[in-house]
């Protein structure tokens, strides 16, 4: 595909022809493309701590990208894509050129939304194009939530059946695999996020007893909330779930959400009062939400998954795993929520600064860029658990309709915050490259 | 019948009649929108006084059109009586601030029919581009378009949308904005633009058109004579808006011409001056005209049939200015709080759909002259790539 993005989109109305005069110009023949390691990766998926470096000389005859994993080379030849330039005779050519190249981050993610809105496949995989474009690694497929359930499940059918917005609206196992293997071979790990307790209500309608029902004194009010963290069907449920997402996403993490869980519905309901006195969790049900999270989490651990939580579950002082990584999002002083978290020892990726879903008038790029994520009050080892960040596309106001121009090139920005080194901050520098990075991807 | 559908028998033809059809002419302010829709189990019947309604009535009827589960079409038994509240019902695209190719164009106007909306403002040039093809200035897109071969709208073009646009029912009403926003005139027009200066010496950068000089009117006057008779529609838009009057100042002939007309330090005397002239020489080639609010606000002396656009929505509160503008015997279109270029994060249609556009104090003959408005999406931040999302 390389092949056809240098070379198949000519600019020129007709190819002019250069005066011959000047045939001595040294010529490129070829790119070699070595990779080092005794196992390269091809047919192995991307996780966290694959190497993405590369070295790239371009010289006459002979280019040679040379990199450790097969993930490194695809970064090297994205650059070198993107070094090869036509002139006004229609000419290919690309300078002399020596690079050395690595991520600043490991974790560099886009986060799609595919149940306030469906997103065709067609969608993300073009998504999938345009982050392999900007060295991004990691697609955050948030692909269940309150609005609709898309995705069909092989041992819970009823899930879509009756959670999605039709059956046209659904994400079978083989378009799944699909943007799975779509996504490795870019070198993007796709993370699902199957977020609970919270943001279940599409869960509700596929499986009956699953969600907490809501009362209004006595009765049944006929509404419902989060899941039920009361009864042991819930937690059969969840077992039996997520040992069939643990084999379907490769991947060596699983997200699970757990943020804005919403109590009312817990503290109206007289059996989930009457379990909060049993376990002595007296009127703090923060408390019972971690109970939920801690068994989920342990769920997820037995099936030798890695997960990553939104920040609530750390604050709210669940048990976490040291091997926890949690997303911190909420806008509000997230510096200080980077510290807290590193301080206590887990990973942490940020996504606050950069929900690209708030749009606004002019050129927003620019604050994403600024951001520095390492910009709060820690210690070098504290640093070193940031481990990368998130730009966030929550699909209340996106469809198919308006997802890439909206996604892109604004995106860009984070993509470059998160792979190039501190120091690449200059805003004018950036305007010039991104200007002509957009109309390259297009 | 054992298995009667529950609907009538189908219905195959929706007849049309038209009073006064006019099937060949242009859309234009005074036109008739009005129709009726009546649909019955025997019949499906659009009248209309005009061609113009027939366009609207025909749309409301295709929006009446369901089909079930089963893959029917059905349309419910209905009687409609329809007009518009307001006769100019616009929508503004720029094509300076970046190129639109002609399918970007065309498509809206295909979606404007959907929304009813009747004329088509086309900001078409502009500081940053230039991309009207002039058969009497070919310099001026050839030096003034972002690429003369690809960033431009050839005479064959402009008759495509205007074409287009008028089987739509829609007017096409083109604004060649000056004395200011015409950096992009520069290139091809040397001596029209004010040479700006540092001290003695011209800095090399330039300004809005030169008031002061015959040769800018010569230029002017055949510019719109071609501009006249390429855009068929009465109105011409002629912007007249935010010229900003620091590279005058700095220029010495400037200086001593206002001297010698007696404005003193009053720039926008000078202003006015290139605008009356301007106006004299449009009202000469038959044309009415639109101009952007300061042209009223810096009592400009123009003529009564004039339609006032009001854009500003910080300085007063655009409301002020429509009761000052009507108050004053003008006509006035409504844009400030339709400028959908200024995107915000949720449902903003809201905000837009909550305004009243006669909401202002004024007798009864001052609300008659608001005449409609005008949603406006500036091309700064636009192109093909999102111009229909960000729109629609």
């Amino acid at each position: 595909r390389y092949y056809e993005y240098m070379f198949g989109q000519s600019r020129r109305w007709k190819r002019g022809h250069r005066p011959l005069g000047g045939r001595a110009e040294p010529e490129l023949l070829q790119l070699q493309v070595v990779i080092e390691a005794r196992d390269p990766g091809c047919h192995s998926y991307p996780h966290l701590a694959s190497s993405e470096a590369y070295h790239l000389t371009v010289t006459e005859p002979v280019a040679i990208l040379k990199a450790d994993e097969v993930w490194g080379a695809l970064r090297g030849l994205e650059t070198f894509s993107q070094l090869v330039h036509e002139d006004d005779y229609g000419s290919f050519l690309v300078n002399e050129s020596e690079i050395d190249d690595f991520p600043r981050f490991a974790h560099r993610g886009i986060l799609l939304d595919t149940s306030r809105h469906y997103l065709p496949l067609k969608s993300i995989l073009t998504n999938l194009d345009a982050m392999a474009f900007n060295k991004f690694n990691v697609l955050h497929w948030h692909i269940v939530d309150d609005q609709s359930f898309p995705y069909q499940s092989i041992y819970f059918p009823e899930l879509s059946d009756k959670g999605a917005y039709s059956y046209n609206h659904i994400y079978t196992p083989t378009d799944v695999h699909l943007v799975i293997e779509y996504a490795r071979l870019r070198g993007i790990r796709v993370v699902p996020e199957f977020d609970t307790p919270g943001h279940t209500q599409s869960w509700g309608k596929g499986q009956k007893d699953l969600l907490t029902p809501c009362y209004s004194g006595e009765r049944p009010t006929g509404s419902f909330g989060p899941v039920n963290p009361i009864l042991n069907t819930t937690y059969d449920f969840m077992t039996k779930f997520y040992k069939e997402i643990s084999s379907v996403f490769p991947d060596a993490y699983i997200h699970l959400g757990g943020d804005e869980v919403n109590f009312d519905c817990w503290k109206s309901n007289p059996e989930v009062k009457e379990f909060m006195k049993k376990q002595g969790f007296g009127t703090d049900y923060a408390k019972l939400e971690s109970y939920y999270i801690q068994k989920i989490l342990d769920i997820v651990s037995s099936y030798n998954k890695g997960y990553v939580v939104w920040q609530e579950v750390f604050d709210n002082k669940a048990q976490l795993k040291p091997d926890t990584v949690v997303q911190v999002w909420m806008g509000n002083n997230y510096a200080h929520e980077l510290s807290s978290v590193t301080a206590a020892g887990f990973t942490a990726i940020l996504a606050a600064p950069w929900y690209l879903d708030y749009i606004s008038y002019g050129q927003d790029w620019k604050k994403y860029y600024s951001v520095e994520p390492l910009n709060f009050p820690g210690s070098e080892k504290q640093k070193k658990l940031l481990i990368g960040g998130e730009a966030c596309l929550w699909g209340e106001f996106v469809d198919a309709t308006n997802l890439t121009p909206r996604l892109w090139p604004r995106a860009s920005a984070v993509g470059e915050r998160l792979w190039s080194s501190r120091n690449v901050t200059d805003l004018q520098d950036a305007y010039e490259r991104l200007t002509n990075h957009r109309c390259r991807m297009l | 019948a054992e298995n009667e559908p529950p609907w009538g028998t189908p219905c195959t033809q929706l007849l049309v009649f038209i009073a006064t059809p006019g099937c060949d002419g242009f859309p234009s302010l005074d036109s008739k929108e009005n129709y009726k829709l009546s649909v019955s189990e025997d019949s499906l019947l659009l009248s209309a006084d005009a061609i113009w309604g027939a366009l609207r009535g025909l749309e409301t009827f295709s929006q009446l059109v369901g089909r079930d589960e089963n893959g029917t079409y059905y349309i419910n038994k209905t009687e409609i009586v329809d007009f518009p509240r307001f006769p100019h019902r616009g929508l503004l695209l720029d094509t300076s601030r970046h190129y639109l190719p002609l399918r970007a164009i065309l498509e809206t106007l295909d979606v404007m029919a959907y929304n009813k909306f009747n004329v088509f403002h086309w900001h078409i040039v502009d500081d940053p581009s230039f991309p009207y093809e002039s058969l009497t200035f070919p310099e001026l897109s050839k030096q003034g378009a972002f690429n003369a071969m690809t960033h431009v709208y050839t005479a064959n073009d402009v008759q495509t949308v205007i074409e287009y646009a008028r089987l739509r029912g829609i007017r096409v009403i083109a604004e060649f904005d000056t004395p200011g926003h015409t950096l992009s005139w520069g290139p091809g027009a040397p001596g029209l633009l004010t040479p700006c200066y540092l001290g003695k010496d011209p800095s090399g950068t330039y300004g809005p058109i030169n008031p002061i000089l015959n040769s800018t009117y010569q230029f002017v006057t055949s510019l719109f004579k071609e501009v006249s008779t390429v855009f068929p529609d009465f109105f011409l838009h002629l912007g007249g808006d935010e010229v900003d009057f620091t590279c005058w100042k700095s220029n010495p002939k400037i200086r001593a011409f206002m001297k010698e007309m007696g404005f003193g330090e009053d720039y926008k005397k000078l202003e006015s001056f290139y605008i009356q002239r301007l106006l004299n020489i449009i009202s000469s080639l038959g044309k009415g005209y639109i101009v952007w609010q300061e042209v009223f606000d810096n009592r400009v002396k123009v003529r009564p049939d004039t339609i006032i656009h009001v854009w500003k929505e910080n300085s007063a509160p655009y409301m002020e200015e429509m009761a000052n503008v009507t108050k004053a015997g003008y006509r006035a279109l409504l844009s400030a709080p339709w400028y959908l270029n200024r995107i915000s994060y949720g449902q903003d249609w809201m905000a837009a759909y909550q305004v009243e556009p006669l909401k202002f104090e004024g007798v009864p003959e001052q609300k008659d002259r608001v005449i409609g408005g005008e949603a406006c999406m500036w091309g700064e931040y636009v192109d093909v790539t999102n111009l229909a999302p960000r729109l629609w």
